[in-house]
């Protein structure tokens, strides 16, 4: 037996003892760009199910970190497990990852030369072998609930930020994943579509969804959130219940950040 | 004599002889448009890759066949080769020297449009579980190419007339053919009018194929304008009602 499948197997008799396996396990992760440190000894633990909103100022490794989970970013030293897998590098590792998450963008990065179904149908049929019209099928299913069935002809560009975040959310969600990502999805968008794709999050909120959200909308997290987790230069500075953390903030710094964006 | 007989011009138009040396000019163009494309897309992966040999073969590479004249190229491989013990057909040596000149510059169009695609294409497909290759084929070369195309028709519209340039190793294109008609009947204007003419048409309708192809391909890109455009039959039908 190789050394890896000991370690698993030793792994399988602790796991028991947990209640369920964690959607997403962060020990000890550091990220470095040069001289500068992304994340700086990050520990995470995220229940099945548990809605996280990630907060903090720019620049300290919010979305480092949630990039690191479906390792867009590689992490450079500790242990990342995505609902058990262990992120160590290993393409079949990485591939199986992404499968379990999908990921909202800021920029949205949907396709532009392709229609919005075709955004939708690429990845079920060339990634998990649907047919083509098993994905349109599907396609329309979740272009129906974020609530633009009628655009799926239409080409990106021709929506407006709102519609195409909500595409986005759809095309992710296509792919049946386990966990999202979402960083900063309403942060490009003009204030008056912030409302719409929020409301289309809070809905998978409440299907039960498991969601990492890096987010300044304080309003969505005190709403969603079953934890705030706030971050400073890199490290997780405290994380609490919003009411908690909005209420009491323990860290000098958390109350700064407070103070700075809710007027 | 008079200074310009059009109708000579016109018969050398016509000239058998002359049409199929613009044959040979339209056959050059296309394989070194085809073979440089190959070529030129393999350089541009090599520049772009993360091996810092293999980047550094390919810089080397452009370098070279840029900062130096075609000419000479030519007359290199043509008669420069040969004391080596290389030796190719005359329309060979013509077809590697285009080849391998065009392929420097196609690669820096090549590499030029896959860096345009944002960063952020790529990281969608990777959230997405889509296949490095389903990635290149379906994300980022049909957006690299439609980039590709306005520099990509500028450099096949240089390549035309630089085809020219193997009449000096003798190959028989519209530049040789006419030098050896106005030789043999010193219509110098003439003969080099009707050349011209051939020129001129074979990039217009070079220009007409690349709008063809920007509009094709720039599909996502127009549809503002065709979504202004189709709502522009309703406004004028409501006119016409009204008349």
């Amino acid at each position: 037996m190789s050394e890896r499948s000991m370690a698993r197997a030793e792994g399988a008799t602790v796991q028991p003892q947990l209640r369920e396996v964690p959607a997403v396990r962060m020990e000890a992760v550091y990220k470095h760009y040069g001289d500068f440190t992304a994340l700086n000894e990050v520990d995470l633990k995220v229940a099945k199910g548990e809605k996280i909103v990630v907060c903090g100022p720019s620049g300290s490794g919010k979305s480092t970190l949630i990039r690191c989970i479906n390792h867009i970013e590689k992490h450079d030293e500790g242990l990342i497990y995505v609902n058990g897998v262990e992120l160590d590098h290993q393409r079949k590792n990485i591939d199986a990852v992404r499968r379990d998450t999908g990921m909202v963008f800021q920029s949205f990065n949907l396709f532009p030369h392709m229609t919005v179904l075709e955004n939708c149908t690429l990845a079920p049929m060339t990634a998990n072998g649907m047919s083509e019209a098993e994905a349109k099928d599907l396609a329309m299913h979740f272009l129906t609930k974020v609530r633009i069935p009628d655009q799926a002809e239409k080409f990106p560009g021709q929506l407006s930020g709102g519609q195409q975040q909500r595409v986005a959310i759809a095309r992710a969600l296509c792919m049946r994943p386990k966990i999202m990502l979402f960083d900063e999805p309403t942060s490009a968008l003009d204030p008056e579509m912030v409302k719409e794709v929020l409301e289309t999050m809070k809905k998978l909120a409440e299907e039960g969804m498991t969601m990492l959200c890096v987010t300044h909308e304080m309003g969505f997290a005190r709403e969603v959130a079953d934890r705030i987790v706030f971050m400073n230069e890199g490290r997780v500075v405290e994380q609490a219940a919003p009411e908690e953390f909005f209420k009491h903030p323990k860290s000098e710094r958390a109350r700064t950040f407070l103070d700075q964006i809710i007027h | 004599m008079s200074l310009f007989s059009p109708t000579a011009a016109v018969s050398y138009f016509f000239n058998y002889f002359l049409m199929k040396g613009v044959l040979v000019t339209i056959g050059l163009t296309v394989a070194a448009v085809v073979g440089g494309l190959i070529l030129g897309m393999g350089i541009a992966l090599l520049r772009m890759s993360s091996n810092p040999v293999l980047a550094g073969a390919a810089r080397f590479y452009i370098w070279f066949f840029r900062g130096t004249p075609l000419l000479i190229q030519l007359v290199v491989i043509y008669s420069g080769l040969p004391q080596l013990g290389i030796k190719f057909s005359v329309i060979t040596c013509a077809l590697v020297g285009l080849i391998l000149n065009e392929a420097a510059y196609l690669a820096e169009i090549v590499r030029s449009g896959f860096m345009a695609v944002s960063a952020g294409q790529r990281e969608a497909a990777w959230a997405l579980s889509l296949s490095p290759w389903v990635t290149f084929r379906r994300v980022t070369l049909p957006q690299a190419f439609r980039l590709m195309i306005p520099p990509l028709g500028n450099s096949i519209n240089s390549l035309l007339k630089a085809t020219s340039l193997a009449s000096v190793i003798s190959v028989e294109e519209l530049m040789r053919r006419s030098d050896m008609l106005m030789q043999e009947h010193f219509q110098i204007l003439e003969v080099y009018a009707a050349a011209t003419a051939y020129y001129l048409i074979l990039t217009s309708v070079w220009d007409a194929v690349q709008r063809r192809l920007e509009k094709h391909f720039g599909r996502s890109s127009a549809a503002k304008t065709r979504r202004v455009a189709a709502s522009a039959p309703v406004a004028q039908a409501s006119v016409e009602a009204r008349a």
